[in-house]
């Protein structure tokens, strides 16, 4: 792990808005922060996309990526344009970044025409970029394009900032061609300072979620009523996940979404486990899912004219040494896949993860042995 | 199902009949007013008869309007053979102005809350209950037939009140409303004799469970369309099956997720004639003579031409589907989670499909068989499925996007959730179907500019409006400054629904827009930096508008004060944020025409200056 200033050590990035760009995997493993650069699979994007956080950007980020333990929105408005790089979302930051003591301090740097009443959830967005748990630091830029550089463009500050669902997207749009996104600072910032500050009254009404509270955590800064989808399906959509949650530690009828990530991969999936019924055929939905990601390919995102990998080869990968399916179970321990009958195994799974061997070892007593994924 | 072009042919070829008539008509009054005309000269030309036969045959409300215009006796005419009113606004107009003006009703369409509604951006008990427009309806229309409502509010009592008044009464259909429960959908099976459409879609409901479905009588027959998708609870199958099986007419079915794959089968089997269907959860364990069932049940189904449900789908059965889905032209996969082989391999077997809706699990690579598979292809509505978690990151593209639009030049209709466009890709997409009638789009992180230049996304809506000249609604989104309006101001020329949320740099933008899109009808905007000099630019333009939605913007109180004051017909209404200072700032602005006058049923929370 190298920049010293990213104190991401084990998880518990507790009070550390730390924008270790370069950690990758979704915690709440337990497991250490893997190093983006070790990603060696991903040979596509640019390495300069990729090593960006670290290289170009060390004396630039030094700032950005100092540990701070207050909240970022309270933060003087020249490390605005930094911020972009917390986006490092650390998904456990959610419960540090509560909306009522955020909403002064996000407003107040940039914004003119601050309003005490702080009514428009928005601009929590649109400064705070704290809220912005861009987690999966997707930075999917190392799919794109070679953007490359330092553009904290405080575009990406400004716009991309719905943490809802894309802090990813945030720094997407900060990587461009950094040239041209310097020149453009100026621009958009003016017209963002225009907009009305966040109320985050609004924003903890979150109606069209809180009916069901089980995806979304309470804390996370969301905008009322955006993306404009229908409650009822927004509903619809959450209930078959919340099935995980039941009480009586009975899955309900409905679907039952898991998360499901890759150590390296960019972001996460989810599948329903309802639809399988062995783990052969789980095991072969996510061959395919993952395919692109353990090929070193990325998918159709900005990569045009990759080639598709073959699924065989995958699944000599999948099947030979280097990765292991594990889950997680209602315990919060992480298991080796395949251990236990499938219906036990559906009525028990919150969440997958397809690690690399090595780092299963210790996962169960004979996780090494047992380098194949499938029963 | 006549494509909508079609209609739209026929729409128009209607109205430029109607022009003609209001030439002759004007023609012929100015000749009775000239010294030379005389009373015979008028009626021989056209008699009244012959008018009365041609105004019966106008279905479209707005040739209806325009014929009201032309003079008194059309005015009567056509009030007197009216049988189906619109009403876009229900506060526009008073159920009493309704019924005295046309007395011959005997369907309505209703419809209340701002569209921002189904967002949660209005507060629950702000208004539009059906309740006052139902007494009225009891007196004056008791033949009603049908009642289509979105977003009303209609409790039970007003179901029952419903299913009691009307002794014809046959088709209800209730879109994004609330204030019921089931026991409401109980009373109008229990009491509905004549019934032959229940369709209950996206409302929010207070389930209670799933007895509702037994209140149809043994001796009920006539249902055609049942629709309860969306009810969620279990209904007793046994109740269903009857009532599929006595309901010879039944064309429209659409079922809920408990309903399992090997009771559709059964289902199915009593109903070959459906002509669309909602299955309900498609992921059952299925015994390899269960699914030949299956498979031979979709067989035997010919005349399936829509299809949606899926709930929980297991890819592994979808080939069940294939002998209904080379007739398929609308396929409603939103609701159901396939990844995009899955889509693919479907696809194949559906070349004649005109809409599709899917979720975002699809991909890019989804789409690009919608592409490759689906020429007649019109609309696509792409829904994404974890918009909230910030975790899940993959969705579709501007790759996506254009490789649809390289397959399918047909497509006029989009609604396209993602989360990265481009300028260039949005010029592709339009260049390829310039057709566009209906354009919506939606990058998810507010303010995002395009991903690859860091450019505002101005060039995007500009290619959108300058290409697409049928535009009639539009979605904007991403990082937006002026220009977009102008844009759009310049060239929309045929634009009547616009959305704005998270754009523009000053007022210049909406007044662009106000200034400039002469068909315009409904406004809506959120969390944009229009003021108001902005909101009183459009003065005299609300009335020719059914609405504007304004929140979180930089309107004040005292701007809005004056727009009432300026123009009396217009109900200006402010909704007061809970706990929020007065501090002359107008969070949510809604203005409406109406010759209603003010609503006398406003909660606290709103104002009506």
């Amino acid at each position: 792990m190298s920049p010293p200033l990213l104190g991401v050590e084990e998880e518990g990035q507790s009070n550390i808005s730390s924008p270790s760009v370069d950690c990758i995997s979704q915690n709440g493993l337990g497991l250490k922060e893997r190093n983006y650069l070790g990603l060696s699979d991903c040979s596509s994007v640019d390495s300069s996309g990729v090593s960006l956080p670290e290289e170009n950007k060390s004396n630039l980020n030094l700032k950005a990526t100092e540990l701070r333990l207050g909240l970022p929105g309270s933060q003087s408005p020249e490390r605005e344009p930094e911020l972009c790089l917390l986006n490092s979302g650390k998904l456990d930051e959610k419960p540090l970044f509560p909306l009522l003591p955020s909403k002064d301090g996000i407003c107040s740097s940039s914004q003119k025409s601050v309003v005490s009443g702080n009514k428009r959830g928005f601009s929590d967005t649109m400064d705070g970029f704290s809220e912005v748990k861009g987690s999966v630091y997707g930075e999917k830029n190392w799919m794109f394009h070679g953007a490359d550089s330092d553009s904290e463009s405080p575009q990406a500050v400004g716009h991309g900032k719905y943490p809802g669902n894309s802090g990813v997207n945030v720094m997407l749009s900060a990587r461009p061609s950094g040239a041209q996104a310097s020149v453009k600072k100026d621009g958009p910032p003016n017209a963002l300072q225009e907009r009305p500050c966040a109320t985050t009254g609004t924003n903890l009404k979150q109606t069209g979620i809180s009916n069901n509270n089980s995806s979304v955590p309470a804390a996370k800064a969301q905008v009322v009523g955006w993306p404009p989808i229908r409650s009822f399906r927004t509903k619809t959509l959450a209930t078959s996940s919340k099935n995980n949650d039941e009480v009586d530690g009975k899955p309900g009828p409905g679907a039952l979404f898991v998360k499901v990530s890759m150590a390296g991969a960019p972001y996460l999936r989810k599948v329903d486990l309802r639809t399988y019924s062995t783990y052969r055929e789980l095991s072969s939905a996510l061959e395919k899912m993952f395919s692109c990601f353990t090929l070193g390919q990325c998918g159709s995102h900005g990569a045009p004219g990759k080639e598709i990998l073959s699924e065989s080869k995958l699944k000599d990968l999948l099947h030979g040494s280097e990765y292991v399916l594990t889950y997680e179970d209602k315990d919060g321990d992480w298991m080796l896949v395949g251990d236990v009958p499938w219906e036990m195994f559906i009525e028990t799974c919150k969440r997958l993860k397809i690690m690399k061997s090595s780092d299963a070892i210790g996962l169960a007593p004979r996780a090494t042995e047992k380098s194949k994924i499938v029963n | 199902m006549e494509s909508s072009k079609l209609k739209r042919e026929k729409d128009s070829q209607i109205s430029d009949e109607l022009n003609e008539l209001r030439m002759e008509s004007s023609e012929l009054k100015k000749a009775k007013d000239s010294p030379i005309s005389d009373e015979s000269y008028r009626r021989s030309s056209f008699p009244d008869e012959v008018l009365e036969r041609v105004i019966s045959l106008l279905n479209s409300h707005r040739d209806r309007s325009s014929v009201s215009l032309v003079c008194k006796d059309w005015y009567n005419m056509e009030r007197w053979s009216r049988t189906h009113v619109f009403i876009g606004n229900c506060y526009s107009v008073s159920p009493e102005i309704v019924a005295r003006r046309f007395p011959k009703i005997r369907s309505v369409t209703l419809k209340g809350k701002p569209r921002f509604s189904d967002f949660n951006l209005v507060p629950q008990n702000w208004g539009a209950d059906v309740h006052a427009w139902l007494v009225v309806f009891a007196a004056k229309y008791p033949f009603l037939e049908e009642l289509r409502l979105k977003r009303m509010t209609i409790s039970d009592a007003s179901l029952e009140f419903l299913a009691s008044s009307f002794p014809n009464f046959k088709a209800l259909s209730l879109l994004s409303c609330d204030g019921f429960s089931t026991n409401g959908l109980a009373a109008i099976a229990t009491h509905c004799k004549n019934l032959t459409e229940l369709d209950i879609q996206e409302n929010d409901i207070d389930d209670k469970g799933g007895g509702w479905l037994s209140c149809f009588p043994e001796s009920f027959t006539s249902l055609e369309v049942l629709n309860f998708a969306n009810v969620t609870s279990d209904i007793n199958f046994d109740a269903l099956e009857r009532l599929i099986g006595r309901c010879k007419s039944m064309r429209v079915l659409k079922v809920n997720r408990s309903v399992s794959l090997e009771q559709l089968q059964r289902l199915l089997a009593n109903a070959p004639q459906l002509t669309e269907l909602g299955t309900g959860s498609f992921s059952q364990e299925l015994t390899p003579r269960q699914y030949e069932d299956l498979e031979s049940v979709f067989n035997n189904c010919k005349n399936i031409h829509t299809l949606s449900g899926l709930w929980e789908v297991k890819g592994l059965y979808l080939p069940a589907l294939y002998p209904v889905s080379t007739h398929l032209t609308f396929l409603n996969l939103s609701y159901a989670v396939l990844q995009s082989d899955e889509l693919a391999k479907l696809l194949v077997h559906c070349p004649q499909l005109k809409r599709l809706w899917v979720l975002d699990t699809v991909e890019d690579k989804g789409l690009e068989a919608v592409g490759s598979n689906c020429p007649l292809l019109e609309e696509l509505r792409v829904f994404p499925a974890d918009p909230f978690d910030e975790e899940i990151v993959y969705g579709v593209t501007e790759a996506g996007f254009v490789a649809v639009s390289y397959g399918c030049p047909r497509l006029h209709y989009v609604l396209y959730f993602c989360r990265q466009m481009t300028n260039a890709g949005v010029a592709t997409v339009v260049r390829n179907c310039p057709d566009f009638t209906h354009f919506r789009l939606c990058i998810m992180t507010p303010g995002q500019p395009d991903y690859l230049t860091n450019e505002p996304m101005d060039e995007a809506f500009g290619a959108v409006v300058k290409t697409c000249r049928k535009l009639q609604r539009l979605s904007v989104s991403g990082y937006l400054t002026d220009l977009t309006f102008e844009y759009i101001g310049r060239y929309a020329k045929n634009l009547e629904t616009l959305s704005v949320a998270f754009a523009g740099s000053s007022d210049w933008g909406m007044q662009c827009v106000l200034a400039g899109c002469p068909k315009l009808r409904k406004l809506e905007i959120r969390d944009c930096p229009f003021g108001n000099a902005a909101l009183l630019s459009g003065l005299e333009k609300y009335e020719s508008m059914r609405s504007l939605w304004m929140s979180a913007c930089n309107v004040t109180m005292n701007g809005c004060r004056l727009l009432a004051r300026e123009m009396p017909r217009l109900n200006v209404e402010v909704m007061k944020e809970e706990g929020s200072d007065d501090d002359g700032r107008a969070d949510k602005v809604y203005v409406y025409r109406s010759i209603a006058g003010r609503r006398r049923d406003a909660p606290s929370s709103v104002l009506t200056l």
